[in-house]
């Protein structure tokens, strides 16, 4: 049986390889989602591992309902992209300077 | 030490999920991007299969990759984006983000490391039994003791729906559409003449053709 501590340490590099992710293609906002739904996923990972090392369905139930917030995001956050495309033929993020953050 | 079928199994779909991840952030292409994430998400559904967690390791691979992943693979081959500017800073900002992802490992690694979390401190749950349903046990509590927070997801998911059409929809003036309301509207007088003329004689009857024409159409 492998231990529990084996899959936290996997989602633990899974969620730093989605971070570095987030340092490495700043400028591009698809592989930023894309890094999100890493991060979301070594987070479902380790759900379902405290599920199932600890004997409770509540860690599963959560997973369903980061699930359901994750595909909104994506829905919301492609939706998003796609109309910023149409308005300035581009996805850069460094083009989104237009509220003046 | 020999491993069991069971370790060699996650130690090889660990390898791939780490990989496809790596993949993700590093592919030069995003359509090559997405696809390694597809990679990322079956493998952990695998693993999840692993932990015994059935019914999500299948919606992961039904809803996440299914729906989510050809969401985002349409969205990607759609636009037309320009890579080399993309791409610009990636080698700037590589050191700083290896530094940083290995600094979060090393603490991370330092405190759920088996010294807490080990074999030792989690005692492995046995395996359950033949007539165990992972879906059974899951709906026996999504439904009594978390049936509020559904609800709220499904609020949420109507509110996704309800915001991508809102802002992918355009309006373009230029297309040529019916508007039932004015069809309805309209009255009989604004389409329809009817003058009072004089009767149009009849012209004498011509030698009839074979075809069998009659000699109505001229003017």
């Amino acid at each position: 049986m492998v231990p529990l501590s084996h899959y936290l340490i996997l989602s633990a590099v899974l969620f730093c390889i989605a971070v570095a992710g987030v340092f490495l293609n700043r400028k591009n906002v698809i592989v930023l989602l894309m890094a999100i739904e890493l991060m979301l996923l070594a987070v479902n990972t380790n759900f379902v591992a405290f599920s199932r090392y600890l004997g409770d369905t509540t860690g599963q139930v959560f997973v369903f309902f980061v699930l359901t917030v994750a595909a909104a995001e994506a829905a919301i956050g492609l939706a998003i992209l796609v109309v910023l495309f149409r308005n300035r033929r581009s996805i850069n993020v460094d083009d989104l300077d237009r509220m003046k953050g | 030490m020999a491993l069991t079928f069971q370790q060699f199994l996650f130690y090889a779909f660990a390898a791939v999920l780490v990989g496809a991840a790596l993949g993700v952030i590093t592919a030069r292409n995003p359509v090559h991007s997405v696809l390694y994430l597809v990679l990322a998400f079956f493998t952990s559904a695998a693993l999840w299969l692993l932990m015994e967690a059935e019914f999500l390791a299948l919606t992961l691979v039904l809803v996440y990759v299914g729906a989510v992943m050809v969401l985002f693979l349409f969205v990607v081959m759609m636009l037309d984006i320009d890579l080399a500017a993309l791409r610009a800073g990636f080698t700037r900002y590589l050191p700083l983000g290896l530094v940083v992802a290995a600094l979060i490992v090393w603490e991370m690694a330092s405190v759920l490391g088996p010294a807490r979390f080990g074999p030792g401190r989690v005692a492995a749950p046995a395996p359950h039994g033949a007539g165990y349903s992972n879906t059974k046990a899951l709906g026996e509590t999504l439904y009594t003791q978390h049936l509020y927070a559904f609800e709220v997801a499904a609020l949420i998911l109507l509110v996704a729906i309800v915001a991508a059409i809102a802002l992918t929809l355009r309006r373009r003036p230029d297309t040529r559409r019916q508007d039932p309301a004015r069809q309805v509207r309209v009255r009989r007088r604004d389409r329809v003449r009817l003058v009072r003329m004089a009767p149009e004689r009849r012209p004498a009857p011509a030698a009839s053709e074979p075809g069998g024409r009659t000699g109505t159409e001229e003017a």
